[in-house]
Protein backbone atom coordinates (compact mmCIF):
# COMPACT_ATOMS: atom_id res chain seq x y z
CA UNK A 1 0.00 0.00 0.00
CA UNK A 2 1.44 3.76 -0.75
CA UNK A 3 2.06 6.43 1.32
CA UNK A 4 0.49 9.75 0.74
CA UNK A 5 1.69 11.96 3.70
CA UNK A 6 -0.64 14.93 4.60
CA UNK A 7 2.12 17.65 5.15
CA UNK A 8 3.10 17.25 1.38
CA UNK A 9 0.87 18.88 -2.16
CA UNK A 10 1.41 16.57 -5.32
CA UNK A 11 0.73 16.64 -8.72
CA UNK A 12 -0.94 14.75 -11.15
CA UNK A 13 1.97 13.43 -12.76
CA UNK A 14 3.45 11.78 -9.33
CA UNK A 15 5.34 14.35 -7.87
CA UNK A 16 5.25 15.55 -4.66
CA UNK A 17 6.55 18.87 -2.48
CA UNK A 18 7.53 20.44 0.72
CA UNK A 19 7.20 23.76 1.61
CA UNK A 20 10.04 24.63 3.54
CA UNK A 21 10.04 27.35 6.71
CA UNK A 22 12.19 29.07 4.27
CA UNK A 23 9.92 29.89 1.40
CA UNK A 24 11.55 27.40 -1.23
CA UNK A 25 10.24 23.66 -1.92
CA UNK A 26 11.27 20.73 -2.17
CA UNK A 27 10.23 18.08 -4.50
CA UNK A 28 10.27 14.60 -4.95
CA UNK A 29 8.28 11.38 -7.00
CA UNK A 30 5.41 9.83 -4.61
CA UNK A 31 5.56 6.67 -3.14
CA UNK A 32 2.90 5.09 -5.62
CA UNK A 33 5.54 6.56 -8.79
CA UNK A 34 8.53 4.24 -7.09
CA UNK A 35 6.24 1.43 -6.77
CA UNK A 36 5.29 1.49 -10.26
CA UNK A 37 8.54 2.06 -11.94
CA UNK A 38 10.27 -0.77 -9.96
CA UNK A 39 13.82 -0.92 -8.73
CA UNK A 40 15.30 2.92 -10.38
CA UNK A 41 18.67 2.51 -11.40
CA UNK A 42 19.58 5.94 -13.03
CA UNK A 43 18.55 9.44 -12.25
CA UNK A 44 19.05 12.45 -14.58
CA UNK A 45 19.06 15.65 -12.43
CA UNK A 46 18.59 19.35 -13.78
CA UNK A 47 21.66 21.78 -12.73
CA UNK A 48 21.31 23.63 -10.16
CA UNK A 49 20.41 27.67 -12.07
CA UNK A 50 18.33 25.90 -14.24
CA UNK A 51 15.02 27.79 -14.67
CA UNK A 52 11.98 24.87 -14.64
CA UNK A 53 8.53 25.39 -15.58
CA UNK A 54 5.43 23.58 -13.92
CA UNK A 55 4.16 20.61 -15.82
CA UNK A 56 7.39 20.48 -18.43
CA UNK A 57 10.00 17.65 -17.85
CA UNK A 58 12.56 18.36 -15.54
CA UNK A 59 14.09 15.00 -15.13
CA UNK A 60 14.52 11.75 -16.17
CA UNK A 61 14.21 8.37 -13.94
CA UNK A 62 14.96 4.77 -15.63
CA UNK A 63 14.12 1.77 -14.05
CA UNK A 64 15.16 -1.69 -15.09
CA UNK A 65 11.28 -2.07 -16.58
CA UNK A 66 11.19 1.92 -18.43
CA UNK A 67 12.14 5.05 -18.69
CA UNK A 68 9.87 7.84 -17.20
CA UNK A 69 9.81 11.35 -17.59
CA UNK A 70 9.47 13.88 -14.34
CA UNK A 71 7.62 17.02 -14.69
CA UNK A 72 8.25 20.00 -12.47
CA UNK A 73 5.45 20.66 -10.45
CA UNK A 74 6.22 24.19 -9.82
CA UNK A 75 7.77 26.57 -12.31
CA UNK A 76 10.94 28.28 -10.43
CA UNK A 77 14.78 27.90 -9.99
CA UNK A 78 16.35 24.82 -9.52
CA UNK A 79 18.35 25.93 -6.15
CA UNK A 80 19.94 22.80 -4.99
CA UNK A 81 19.84 18.79 -6.16
CA UNK A 82 20.48 15.81 -4.66
CA UNK A 83 23.24 14.62 -6.03
CA UNK A 84 23.42 11.89 -3.67
CA UNK A 85 20.57 10.27 -5.94
CA UNK A 86 23.26 9.94 -8.97
CA UNK A 87 25.16 7.12 -7.34
CA UNK A 88 22.34 5.52 -5.00
CA UNK A 89 19.17 6.30 -7.27
CA UNK A 90 17.49 2.80 -5.29
CA UNK A 91 17.36 5.67 -2.37
CA UNK A 92 14.19 6.95 -4.33
CA UNK A 93 12.41 3.29 -4.45
CA UNK A 94 13.87 3.15 -0.02
CA UNK A 95 12.79 6.69 1.05
CA UNK A 96 10.98 8.80 -1.61
CA UNK A 97 9.81 11.39 0.61
CA UNK A 98 12.42 11.96 2.45
CA UNK A 99 16.60 10.78 1.52
CA UNK A 100 15.27 10.26 -2.10
CA UNK A 101 13.83 13.82 -2.49
CA UNK A 102 15.18 15.28 -6.26
CA UNK A 103 15.53 19.12 -5.70
CA UNK A 104 15.12 21.95 -4.11
CA UNK A 105 13.39 24.76 -5.82
CA UNK A 106 12.92 28.70 -5.79
CA UNK A 107 9.72 29.35 -6.78
CA UNK A 108 8.15 32.11 -9.32
CA UNK A 109 4.48 32.18 -7.84
CA UNK A 110 3.52 31.15 -4.35
CA UNK A 111 0.10 29.87 -6.38
CA UNK A 112 1.64 27.28 -8.06
CA UNK A 113 1.67 25.67 -4.99
CA UNK A 114 -2.18 26.25 -3.80
CA UNK A 115 -3.19 24.60 -7.60
CA UNK A 116 -1.47 21.48 -6.51
CA UNK A 117 -3.79 18.24 -4.81
CA UNK A 118 -3.51 17.53 -1.41
CA UNK A 119 -2.67 13.61 -0.11
CA UNK A 120 -6.80 12.82 -0.39
CA UNK A 121 -7.28 14.23 -3.73
CA UNK A 122 -4.04 12.61 -5.26
CA UNK A 123 -4.61 9.25 -3.36
CA UNK A 124 -7.51 8.78 -5.48
CA UNK A 125 -6.35 9.65 -8.82
CA UNK A 126 -3.60 6.83 -7.56
CA UNK A 127 -6.31 4.17 -6.79
CA UNK B 1 -9.84 -12.66 -15.67
CA UNK B 2 -6.73 -14.78 -17.32
CA UNK B 3 -6.01 -17.71 -16.75
CA UNK B 4 -4.32 -19.32 -14.45
CA UNK B 5 -1.51 -21.56 -13.43
CA UNK B 6 -2.06 -24.00 -9.96
CA UNK B 7 -0.11 -21.66 -8.24
CA UNK B 8 -2.11 -18.37 -9.04
CA UNK B 9 -3.16 -18.63 -5.07
CA UNK B 10 0.27 -18.68 -3.55
CA UNK B 11 1.51 -15.75 -5.98
CA UNK B 12 -1.35 -13.46 -4.69
CA UNK B 13 -0.58 -14.99 -0.82
CA UNK B 14 3.20 -14.21 -1.33
CA UNK B 15 1.77 -10.19 -2.70
CA UNK B 16 3.32 -10.93 -6.28
CA UNK B 17 1.89 -8.20 -8.16
CA UNK B 18 0.58 -9.83 -11.63
CA UNK B 19 0.18 -9.51 -15.13
CA UNK B 20 -1.36 -10.55 -18.01
CA UNK B 21 1.25 -12.40 -19.89
CA UNK B 22 0.27 -14.24 -23.03
CA UNK B 23 -3.96 -14.64 -21.50
CA UNK B 24 -2.36 -15.63 -17.87
CA UNK B 25 -2.23 -13.87 -14.98
CA UNK B 26 1.55 -14.43 -14.25
CA UNK B 27 3.60 -12.38 -11.14
CA UNK B 28 5.96 -10.05 -12.92
CA UNK B 29 7.72 -9.51 -9.57
CA UNK B 30 7.14 -10.49 -5.86
CA UNK B 31 9.19 -7.53 -3.72
CA UNK B 32 12.12 -6.23 -6.11
CA UNK B 33 13.04 -7.50 -9.30
CA UNK B 34 16.83 -6.72 -8.11
CA UNK B 35 16.47 -8.97 -5.29
CA UNK B 36 15.01 -11.28 -7.23
CA UNK B 37 17.79 -11.28 -9.48
CA UNK B 38 20.67 -11.30 -7.16
CA UNK B 39 19.13 -14.45 -5.51
CA UNK B 40 19.15 -16.42 -8.37
CA UNK B 41 22.84 -15.38 -9.34
CA UNK B 42 23.78 -15.82 -5.95
CA UNK B 43 21.48 -18.71 -4.00
CA UNK B 44 18.50 -19.76 -5.45
CA UNK B 45 15.11 -18.91 -6.64
CA UNK B 46 11.73 -20.63 -7.92
CA UNK B 47 10.15 -19.52 -10.90
CA UNK B 48 6.09 -20.43 -12.09
CA UNK B 49 6.17 -21.38 -15.69
CA UNK B 50 3.68 -23.65 -15.87
CA UNK B 51 1.61 -21.04 -18.60
CA UNK B 52 4.29 -22.23 -20.76
CA UNK B 53 2.47 -25.20 -23.04
CA UNK B 54 4.12 -29.12 -22.63
CA UNK B 55 3.26 -31.05 -26.14
CA UNK B 56 3.73 -34.71 -26.07
CA UNK B 57 4.57 -36.68 -29.56
CA UNK B 58 4.30 -40.23 -29.56
CA UNK B 59 3.85 -42.90 -32.41
CA UNK B 60 6.15 -44.84 -34.73
CA UNK B 61 7.26 -42.04 -36.70
CA UNK B 62 8.07 -39.70 -33.98
CA UNK B 63 11.64 -39.33 -34.52
CA UNK B 64 11.33 -39.54 -38.42
CA UNK B 65 8.46 -36.70 -37.97
CA UNK B 66 10.40 -34.37 -35.86
CA UNK B 67 13.72 -34.68 -37.90
CA UNK B 68 10.98 -32.96 -40.51
CA UNK B 69 9.52 -30.44 -38.16
CA UNK B 70 12.94 -28.60 -36.49
CA UNK B 71 15.96 -27.63 -37.57
CA UNK B 72 17.93 -29.23 -34.67
CA UNK B 73 17.88 -33.02 -35.29
CA UNK B 74 16.44 -35.38 -32.62
CA UNK B 75 18.51 -38.13 -34.11
CA UNK B 76 21.83 -36.22 -31.54
CA UNK B 77 19.40 -37.31 -28.63
CA UNK B 78 20.94 -40.57 -28.08
CA UNK B 79 20.24 -41.46 -24.89
CA UNK B 80 16.91 -41.70 -23.33
CA UNK B 81 16.67 -37.99 -21.35
CA UNK B 82 18.54 -36.24 -23.55
CA UNK B 83 17.19 -32.71 -24.73
CA UNK B 84 18.52 -30.42 -27.40
CA UNK B 85 16.91 -26.68 -28.14
CA UNK B 86 15.73 -25.73 -32.11
CA UNK B 87 13.82 -23.76 -33.68
CA UNK B 88 10.74 -24.55 -35.05
CA UNK B 89 10.85 -22.77 -39.18
CA UNK B 90 8.48 -22.08 -41.68
CA UNK B 91 9.15 -22.39 -45.35
CA UNK B 92 10.67 -19.57 -46.13
CA UNK B 93 13.30 -20.36 -42.82
CA UNK B 94 11.40 -17.83 -40.27
CA UNK B 95 11.47 -18.95 -36.73
CA UNK B 96 7.46 -19.92 -36.14
CA UNK B 97 8.69 -20.49 -32.13
CA UNK B 98 11.83 -21.87 -30.26
CA UNK B 99 11.72 -24.88 -28.03
CA UNK B 100 13.26 -27.56 -25.72
CA UNK B 101 12.62 -31.32 -26.79
CA UNK B 102 13.65 -34.33 -24.73
CA UNK B 103 14.04 -37.19 -25.90
CA UNK B 104 12.20 -39.69 -23.36
CA UNK B 105 11.91 -43.43 -22.56
CA UNK B 106 8.98 -43.38 -25.13
CA UNK B 107 8.25 -40.68 -27.77
CA UNK B 108 9.06 -36.73 -26.69
CA UNK B 109 8.11 -34.31 -25.07
CA UNK B 110 8.62 -30.26 -26.21
CA UNK B 111 8.01 -27.55 -24.32
CA UNK B 112 6.80 -24.43 -26.85
CA UNK B 113 5.97 -20.65 -25.61
CA UNK B 114 2.69 -19.98 -23.89
CA UNK B 115 1.75 -17.05 -26.61
CA UNK B 116 2.52 -18.89 -29.34
CA UNK B 117 0.84 -21.88 -28.10
CA UNK B 118 -2.41 -22.34 -30.71
CA UNK B 119 0.10 -21.21 -33.55
CA UNK B 120 2.41 -24.17 -32.62
CA UNK B 121 -0.14 -26.81 -32.47
CA UNK B 122 -2.08 -25.88 -35.43
CA UNK B 123 1.46 -25.78 -37.30
CA UNK B 124 2.00 -28.95 -35.81
CA UNK B 125 -0.69 -30.78 -36.66
CA UNK B 126 -0.75 -29.21 -40.14
CA UNK B 127 2.75 -31.15 -40.72
CA UNK B 128 1.49 -34.41 -39.59
CA UNK B 129 -0.58 -35.62 -42.19
CA UNK B 130 1.40 -38.73 -43.70
CA UNK B 131 2.87 -39.54 -40.55
CA UNK B 132 2.02 -42.24 -37.79
CA UNK B 133 1.94 -39.71 -34.93
CA UNK B 134 0.14 -38.36 -31.61
CA UNK B 135 0.41 -34.59 -30.60
CA UNK B 136 -0.76 -34.25 -26.93
CA UNK B 137 -0.74 -30.95 -25.40
CA UNK B 138 -0.46 -31.36 -21.23
CA UNK B 139 -2.01 -28.62 -19.74
CA UNK B 140 -2.37 -31.48 -16.68
CA UNK B 141 1.30 -30.34 -16.09
CA UNK B 142 2.82 -27.62 -13.97
CA UNK B 143 6.43 -26.34 -14.64
CA UNK B 144 8.26 -25.07 -12.01
CA UNK B 145 12.41 -24.11 -12.94
CA UNK B 146 14.45 -23.48 -10.11
CA UNK B 147 17.94 -22.18 -10.61
CA UNK B 148 20.93 -20.53 -8.62
CA UNK B 149 23.99 -22.14 -7.38
CA UNK B 150 22.02 -23.46 -5.01
CA UNK B 151 19.24 -24.73 -6.16
CA UNK B 152 20.24 -28.35 -7.39
CA UNK B 153 21.35 -29.30 -3.60
CA UNK B 154 18.44 -27.50 -2.20
CA UNK B 155 16.09 -29.58 -4.45
CA UNK B 156 17.59 -32.44 -4.31
CA UNK B 157 17.28 -32.04 0.12
CA UNK B 158 13.34 -32.58 -0.68
CA UNK B 159 13.75 -35.40 -2.78
CA UNK B 160 13.65 -39.04 -1.63
CA UNK B 161 17.35 -39.98 -1.21
CA UNK B 162 17.95 -42.98 -4.08
CA UNK B 163 15.95 -39.85 -6.85
CA UNK B 164 18.50 -37.33 -5.31
CA UNK B 165 21.49 -38.58 -5.82
CA UNK B 166 20.03 -39.48 -9.89
CA UNK B 167 19.30 -35.94 -10.03
CA UNK B 168 22.72 -34.87 -8.84
CA UNK B 169 24.12 -36.71 -11.63
CA UNK B 170 21.98 -35.17 -14.29
CA UNK B 171 24.43 -33.47 -16.87
CA UNK B 172 23.19 -30.71 -18.55
CA UNK B 173 19.96 -30.86 -20.82
CA UNK B 174 19.48 -34.32 -19.39
CA UNK B 175 16.57 -34.99 -17.82
CA UNK B 176 14.98 -37.85 -15.97
CA UNK B 177 11.49 -39.38 -15.38
CA UNK B 178 10.21 -40.43 -11.65
CA UNK B 179 7.10 -41.64 -11.57
CA UNK B 180 4.85 -38.49 -12.58
CA UNK B 181 7.62 -36.32 -12.38
CA UNK B 182 9.64 -35.27 -14.84
CA UNK B 183 13.24 -33.21 -14.02
CA UNK B 184 15.44 -31.57 -16.51
CA UNK B 185 19.14 -29.97 -16.14
CA UNK B 186 17.43 -27.02 -18.45
CA UNK B 187 16.35 -23.30 -17.82
CA UNK B 188 16.45 -20.03 -19.14
CA UNK B 189 19.28 -17.91 -16.70
CA UNK B 190 22.54 -18.92 -17.24
CA UNK B 191 23.29 -20.14 -13.82
CA UNK B 192 22.99 -24.08 -12.73
CA UNK B 193 19.58 -25.62 -12.41
CA UNK B 194 16.46 -27.56 -12.80
CA UNK B 195 13.26 -27.82 -14.69
CA UNK B 196 10.49 -29.89 -13.10
CA UNK B 197 7.55 -30.48 -14.89
CA UNK B 198 4.91 -32.13 -12.46
CA UNK B 199 1.36 -33.39 -11.96
CA UNK B 200 -0.95 -29.87 -11.39
CA UNK B 201 -2.25 -30.79 -7.81
CA UNK B 202 1.61 -31.71 -7.03
CA UNK B 203 2.11 -28.17 -7.55
CA UNK B 204 1.17 -26.14 -4.61
CA UNK B 205 2.99 -28.59 -1.96
CA UNK B 206 6.40 -28.80 -3.98
CA UNK B 207 6.26 -24.81 -3.73
CA UNK B 208 5.75 -24.63 -0.33
CA UNK B 209 8.33 -26.62 0.28
CA UNK B 210 10.81 -25.01 -2.00
CA UNK B 211 9.95 -21.71 -0.14
CA UNK B 212 10.33 -23.28 3.12
CA UNK B 213 13.83 -24.74 2.01
CA UNK B 214 14.75 -21.07 1.52
CA UNK B 215 14.10 -20.65 -2.17
CA UNK B 216 13.08 -17.08 -3.26
CA UNK B 217 9.97 -16.52 -5.84
CA UNK B 218 11.02 -15.07 -8.73
CA UNK B 219 8.54 -12.79 -11.16
CA UNK B 220 8.59 -12.69 -14.82
CA UNK B 221 10.28 -9.33 -14.75
CA UNK B 222 13.68 -10.71 -13.20
CA UNK B 223 13.64 -13.79 -15.91
CA UNK B 224 14.07 -11.53 -18.38
CA UNK B 225 17.15 -9.68 -17.04
CA UNK B 226 18.42 -13.36 -16.16
CA UNK B 227 17.80 -14.26 -19.93
CA UNK B 228 19.36 -11.26 -21.55
CA UNK B 229 22.19 -11.41 -19.55
CA UNK B 230 22.88 -14.93 -20.22
CA UNK B 231 22.44 -13.95 -24.02
CA UNK B 232 19.08 -16.09 -24.41
CA UNK B 233 16.76 -15.10 -27.20
CA UNK B 234 13.27 -14.26 -26.40
CA UNK B 235 10.50 -15.25 -28.94
CA UNK B 236 8.69 -12.25 -30.82
CA UNK B 237 11.43 -9.90 -29.35
CA UNK B 238 15.20 -11.30 -30.55
CA UNK B 239 13.02 -13.39 -33.64
CA UNK B 240 9.95 -14.15 -35.10
CA UNK B 241 8.64 -15.52 -37.98
CA UNK B 242 10.25 -13.17 -39.72
CA UNK B 243 13.44 -13.74 -38.97
CA UNK B 244 16.21 -16.33 -39.97
CA UNK B 245 17.85 -18.03 -37.29
CA UNK B 246 21.03 -17.56 -39.18
CA UNK B 247 20.10 -13.76 -38.48
CA UNK B 248 19.34 -14.46 -34.73
CA UNK B 249 22.36 -16.17 -33.55
CA UNK B 250 20.74 -19.63 -33.87
CA UNK B 251 23.21 -20.83 -36.37
CA UNK B 252 24.61 -23.44 -33.71
CA UNK B 253 20.92 -24.96 -33.30
CA UNK B 254 20.66 -25.95 -37.26
CA UNK B 255 21.83 -29.21 -37.52
CA UNK B 256 23.28 -29.35 -41.31
CA UNK B 257 24.18 -32.93 -41.11
CA UNK B 258 23.30 -34.96 -42.54
CA UNK B 259 22.88 -33.31 -46.15
CA UNK B 260 20.01 -34.93 -46.87
CA UNK B 261 17.87 -34.61 -43.65
CA UNK B 262 14.61 -32.14 -45.04
CA UNK B 263 13.54 -30.42 -42.61
CA UNK B 264 10.88 -27.21 -42.99
CA UNK B 265 12.61 -24.24 -44.08
CA UNK B 266 16.24 -25.76 -45.31
CA UNK B 267 16.21 -24.78 -48.27
CA UNK B 268 15.94 -20.90 -47.23
CA UNK B 269 18.12 -21.07 -44.39
CA UNK B 270 20.67 -22.51 -46.84
CA UNK B 271 20.09 -19.26 -48.46
CA UNK B 272 20.06 -17.13 -45.48
CA UNK B 273 23.51 -18.89 -44.76
CA UNK B 274 25.16 -17.67 -48.17
CA UNK B 275 23.28 -14.08 -47.82
CA UNK B 276 25.17 -13.91 -44.44
CA UNK B 277 28.41 -14.77 -45.73
CA UNK B 278 28.06 -12.11 -48.31
CA UNK B 279 27.24 -9.50 -45.81
CA UNK B 280 23.49 -9.59 -46.77
CA UNK B 281 21.94 -10.61 -43.84
CA UNK B 282 22.12 -8.50 -40.40
CA UNK B 283 22.93 -10.35 -37.50
CA UNK B 284 21.96 -10.45 -33.78
CA UNK B 285 24.51 -9.06 -31.67
CA UNK B 286 25.40 -8.18 -27.73
CA UNK B 287 25.72 -4.19 -27.33
CA UNK B 288 26.67 -2.51 -24.17
CA UNK B 289 26.32 0.68 -22.36
CA UNK B 290 29.20 1.41 -19.88
CA UNK B 291 27.89 4.80 -19.51
CA UNK B 292 24.35 5.85 -17.54
CA UNK B 293 21.63 5.11 -19.65
CA UNK B 294 19.42 1.90 -20.14
CA UNK B 295 19.06 0.57 -24.01
CA UNK B 296 15.53 -0.14 -24.57
CA UNK B 297 13.68 -2.34 -27.31
CA UNK B 298 12.78 -0.82 -30.19
CA UNK B 299 15.38 2.28 -29.87
CA UNK B 300 17.51 2.72 -33.35
CA UNK B 301 21.35 2.13 -33.49
CA UNK B 302 23.28 3.91 -35.85
CA UNK B 303 26.40 2.34 -37.63
CA UNK B 304 28.72 2.37 -40.61
CA UNK B 305 29.51 -0.73 -42.67
CA UNK B 306 32.52 0.82 -45.36
CA UNK B 307 31.75 4.38 -44.50
CA UNK B 308 28.20 4.01 -44.96
CA UNK B 309 25.51 4.82 -42.38
CA UNK B 310 22.96 2.22 -41.56
CA UNK B 311 20.71 1.55 -39.30
CA UNK B 312 19.79 -1.16 -36.72
CA UNK B 313 17.59 -1.97 -33.78
CA UNK B 314 17.42 -3.04 -30.37
CA UNK B 315 15.55 -6.53 -30.00
CA UNK B 316 16.13 -6.87 -26.14
CA UNK B 317 17.41 -4.75 -23.84
CA UNK B 318 17.63 -3.84 -19.89
CA UNK B 319 19.66 -2.35 -16.86
CA UNK B 320 22.00 -5.50 -16.17
CA UNK B 321 21.73 -6.13 -12.03
CA UNK B 322 24.74 -8.01 -12.08
CA UNK B 323 27.18 -5.59 -14.34
CA UNK B 324 25.03 -2.55 -12.85
CA UNK B 325 25.39 -1.26 -17.04
CA UNK B 326 22.95 -1.88 -19.74
CA UNK B 327 23.52 -4.40 -22.12
CA UNK B 328 20.91 -5.33 -24.87
CA UNK B 329 20.62 -7.47 -28.22
CA UNK B 330 20.37 -5.42 -31.28
CA UNK B 331 19.85 -6.80 -34.78
CA UNK B 332 22.51 -4.83 -37.12
CA UNK B 333 24.08 -5.09 -40.74
CA UNK B 334 27.03 -7.41 -40.70
CA UNK B 335 30.35 -5.98 -40.86
CA UNK B 336 28.99 -2.22 -38.69
CA UNK B 337 31.34 -0.34 -36.85
CA UNK B 338 30.71 2.94 -35.15
CA UNK B 339 27.52 1.93 -33.39
CA UNK B 340 25.24 4.28 -31.67
CA UNK B 341 21.89 3.92 -29.90
CA UNK B 342 19.26 7.04 -30.16
CA UNK B 343 19.07 7.30 -26.42
CA UNK B 344 16.33 10.26 -26.54
CA UNK B 345 17.30 11.95 -29.67
CA UNK B 346 21.31 12.18 -28.90
CA UNK B 347 23.49 9.46 -30.17
CA UNK B 348 25.10 7.39 -27.70
CA UNK B 349 28.34 5.05 -28.90
CA UNK B 350 27.99 1.80 -27.39
CA UNK B 351 30.34 -1.38 -27.54
CA UNK B 352 29.41 -4.43 -29.51
CA UNK B 353 30.67 -7.89 -27.91
CA UNK B 354 29.56 -11.04 -27.76
CA UNK B 355 25.42 -11.93 -27.36
CA UNK B 356 26.51 -13.64 -23.78
CA UNK B 357 27.28 -10.99 -21.03
CA UNK B 358 26.93 -13.04 -17.55
CA UNK B 359 27.29 -17.22 -17.07
CA UNK B 360 27.44 -18.61 -13.35
CA UNK B 361 26.74 -14.82 -11.59
CA UNK B 362 30.25 -13.74 -13.88
CA UNK B 363 30.77 -11.55 -16.69
CA UNK B 364 32.38 -13.19 -19.79
CA UNK B 365 32.95 -10.79 -22.58
CA UNK B 366 35.68 -8.92 -22.80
Amino acid sequence: MSSFPDDLKYAATHEWVRVETDGTVIMGISDHAQELLGDIVFIELPEEGTEVTAEQEMSVVESVKAASDIYAPITGTIVEVNKALLDAPETVNGSPYDEGWFCRIQPKNAADIDALLDADAYAKICE
Amino acid sequence: MGLRTPLYQKHVDAGAKLVDFGGWDMPIQYKSLMEEHHAVRQHAGVFDVSHMTVVDIDGADATRWLRYLLANDVQKLDEVGRALYTGMLNDNGGVVDDLIVYRRAQGYRLVVNCGTREKDLSWMNSKAQGYDVSITERPDLAILAIHGPESISKVCALLAPELAEKVQALGNFRSLENEQWFIARTGYTGERGLELIIPNEDAPALWDSLIAADILPIGLGARDTLRLEAGMNLYGHDMDEDTSPIAANMEQTIAWEPADRQFIGRPAVEQHKIDLAAGKLPILTGIVLEERGVLREGLRVVCEVNAVEKEGIITSGTFSPTLKHSIALARIPAGSVNCRVDLRGKLIPVRIVKPNFVRFGKKIFD
